[in-house]
């Protein structure tokens, strides 16, 4: 396997949980057991209430794109091979917007208000990224 | 406390500001921040007949130390010291920091003070290491620039907005520019040059994108009593507001327009007048769409219909608006909207030539970022 060069995630003491549900194929983000905000990028407290109690839900994985972008200008060279590559602002059912790529799906294919669902790509042996692909792509059983 | 009137209290005395153009011919690794905002200062010194020992308060931007700036510049005693940071949306909240310092009499003539050196520097800007976060660039989303292509990407989307009323701006611009000989673009533009441009994150092309070039910029700030006496015709103050719309990220679902409602709302009730008053306006353009955004988000036309709205000339010279006169960020100068202050200023003075707007009496500087800002300013 060819060394993987893009950016990777830098998990810290309070996104770790994230991160480390993402190893494990779900997707779970923080939920203020007090008001019941649910909120991403992780942060320390809840940004509703500032309440320091909350929980790492599991979510559906399932969301819309609210919109989509190619990139065409090179920025980071470890994108190199595949200009121009997708970049989606995924609208995630459970509320919070989150960046990732569309797979499984040709670039000319990507809309507005698209069902996407999360697909989880094991990048290195440590790192897990959410990507989306067309709702309904799993296959069953897999 | 109730938001006090401060309309018409404190006026622009002076402007300054290097080359642009000619500076963009050769890039000069002796150039830099400093040297950029100590000619932009000593111009501005001129330009309003205040001498050095008159200043005593400097914000800076952009400028890495006040410390040094300010020994260079050679004050020595300013009442009110300060640099914010480099991002754009600093130029409009310098002004209005210094003409909350003068209304309040914390100084009583403040220099603003821009200096970029970006282009010399070798800028690229989305690559900086420092840029590296854990949600965006593991997938390659970076720059604001990418931030305004999804947020042009959704207005198209939703309102039937298209890549050619982009064009029309940016035509507008480089025309408004080939009028300016300080600009760095200077070359008209046309339709079919534009459409067939590059991208460089779809649907955004190059020309939607800001220059990169090297500058500086110095407004000063005073009394309206002591802008009086100063050289040239003061230009007042009779607004200013900012709201921010902070979000986890650049692009915003609300296209940021609850910001600029509040910044609207606040400076067309303390200036007394709405969009149909304004004579020409000067909107933050780091990117194209910035601008439409910001025309809808102001009322200077319905949401969704800036594509509409911008064309038949409505934003040239003889129009009902023109706007971004010097060419903006997008073909004059990308002084991260020091540049545009200068130009409000030298529209209301009459200073303009080619592309004076006739008749020019209220200008508004609109800019639509994390922070939104606007002041309206008079002669």
């Amino acid at each position: 396997m060819t060394q993987y060069t893009k950016p990777l995630p830098t998990p810290d003491d309070f996104d770790k949980p994230y991160w480390t549900a993402l190893k494990k194929h779900e997707l779970r983000m923080q939920k203020c057991v007090d008001c019941g905000e649910i909120w991403f990028p992780p942060t320390p407290v809840c940004p509703a209430c500032l309440s320091h109690n909350h929980e790492w839900i599991k979510l559906s994985g399932k969301g819309k794109i609210w919109s989509w972008v190619f990139f065409h200008q090179l920025y980071f060279p470890s994108f190199s091979d595949e200009i121009p590559y997708n970049v989606v602002a995924v609208k995630l059912d459970e509320g919070p917007l989150m960046t990732s790529n569309m797979v499984e799906c040709k670039n000319e294919d990507i809309r507005c208000d698209m069902r996407v669902e999360v697909f989880f790509d094991d990048v290195t042996d440590l790192v897990t990224l959410p990507k989306f692909r067309p709702d309904g792509s799993a296959k069953p059983g897999s | 406390m109730k938001l006090r009137d401060i309309r018409d209290k404190t006026a622009i005395a002076g402007v300054g500001n290097t080359p642009f153009g000619a500076l963009y011919k050769k890039r000069d690794p002796r150039r830099n921040a400093y040297t950029l905002g100590l000619e932009a200062f000593e111009n501005a010194l001129e330009d309003s007949g205040l001498h050095k020992e008159d200043i005593d308060g400097v914000i800076m931007s952009r400028i890495p130390s006040y410390s040094k700036m300010c020994v260079m510049a050679g004050i020595k005693n300013p009442r009110l010291t300060n640099v914010l940071e480099a991002e754009g949306r600093m130029s409009g909240i310098a002004l209005q920091y210094a003409a909350m310092a003068v209304y309040t009499g914390m100084a009583n003539v403040v220099a603003c003070i821009y200096g970029n050196d970006g282009w010399s520097a070798g800028a690229t800007y989305g690559s900086e290491p420092q840029m590296i976060d854990s949600y965006n660039s593991p997938f390659g989303m970076t720059s604001p620039g990418a931030s305004l292509a999804l947020m042009w990407q959704r207005h198209m989307h939703e309102y039937g907005t298209t890549a050619e009323d982009l064009g029309v701006l940016a035509i507008s611009q480089r025309k408004f520019a080939s009028m300016n000989l300080n600009a760095v673009m200077r070359t008209p533009l046309t339709m079919d040059q534009y459409m067939k441009s590059r991208y460089i994150c779809y649907p955004l092309r190059i020309y939607d994108y800001c220059l990169i070039n090297d500058g500086g910029v110095c407004l000063i700030v005073t009394s309206a009593e002591r802008a009086k006496d100063c050289k040239k015709r003061p230009v007042y103050i009779m607004a200013t507001g900012q709201a921010a719309n902070h979000t986890p990220y650049y692009h915003a679902p609300d296209y940021g327009w609850n910001a600029m409602k509040l910044v609207a709302d606040q400076v067309y009730t303390m200036a007394g007048v709405g969009p149909g008053e304004i004579d020409c306006a000067q909107i933050y353009d780091n990117f194209l769409p910035t601008v439409m955004l910001s025309l809808e988000g102001y009322g200077f036309c319905p949401k969704g219909e800036s594509g509409r709205w911008i064309r038949g000339g409505r934003i040239e010279l003889g129009g009902e608006l023109p706007v971004n006169t010097s060419g903006g960020h997008c073909s004059e100068s990308y002084m991260q909207g020091w540049a545009l202050h200068a130009e409000a200023v030298r529209q209301l003075r009459g200073e303009c030539g080619d592309r004076q707007v006739k008749d020019c009496e209220i200008v508004q500087y609109i800019c639509s970022s994390p922070i939104c800002s606007s002041h309206i300013l008079r002669r």
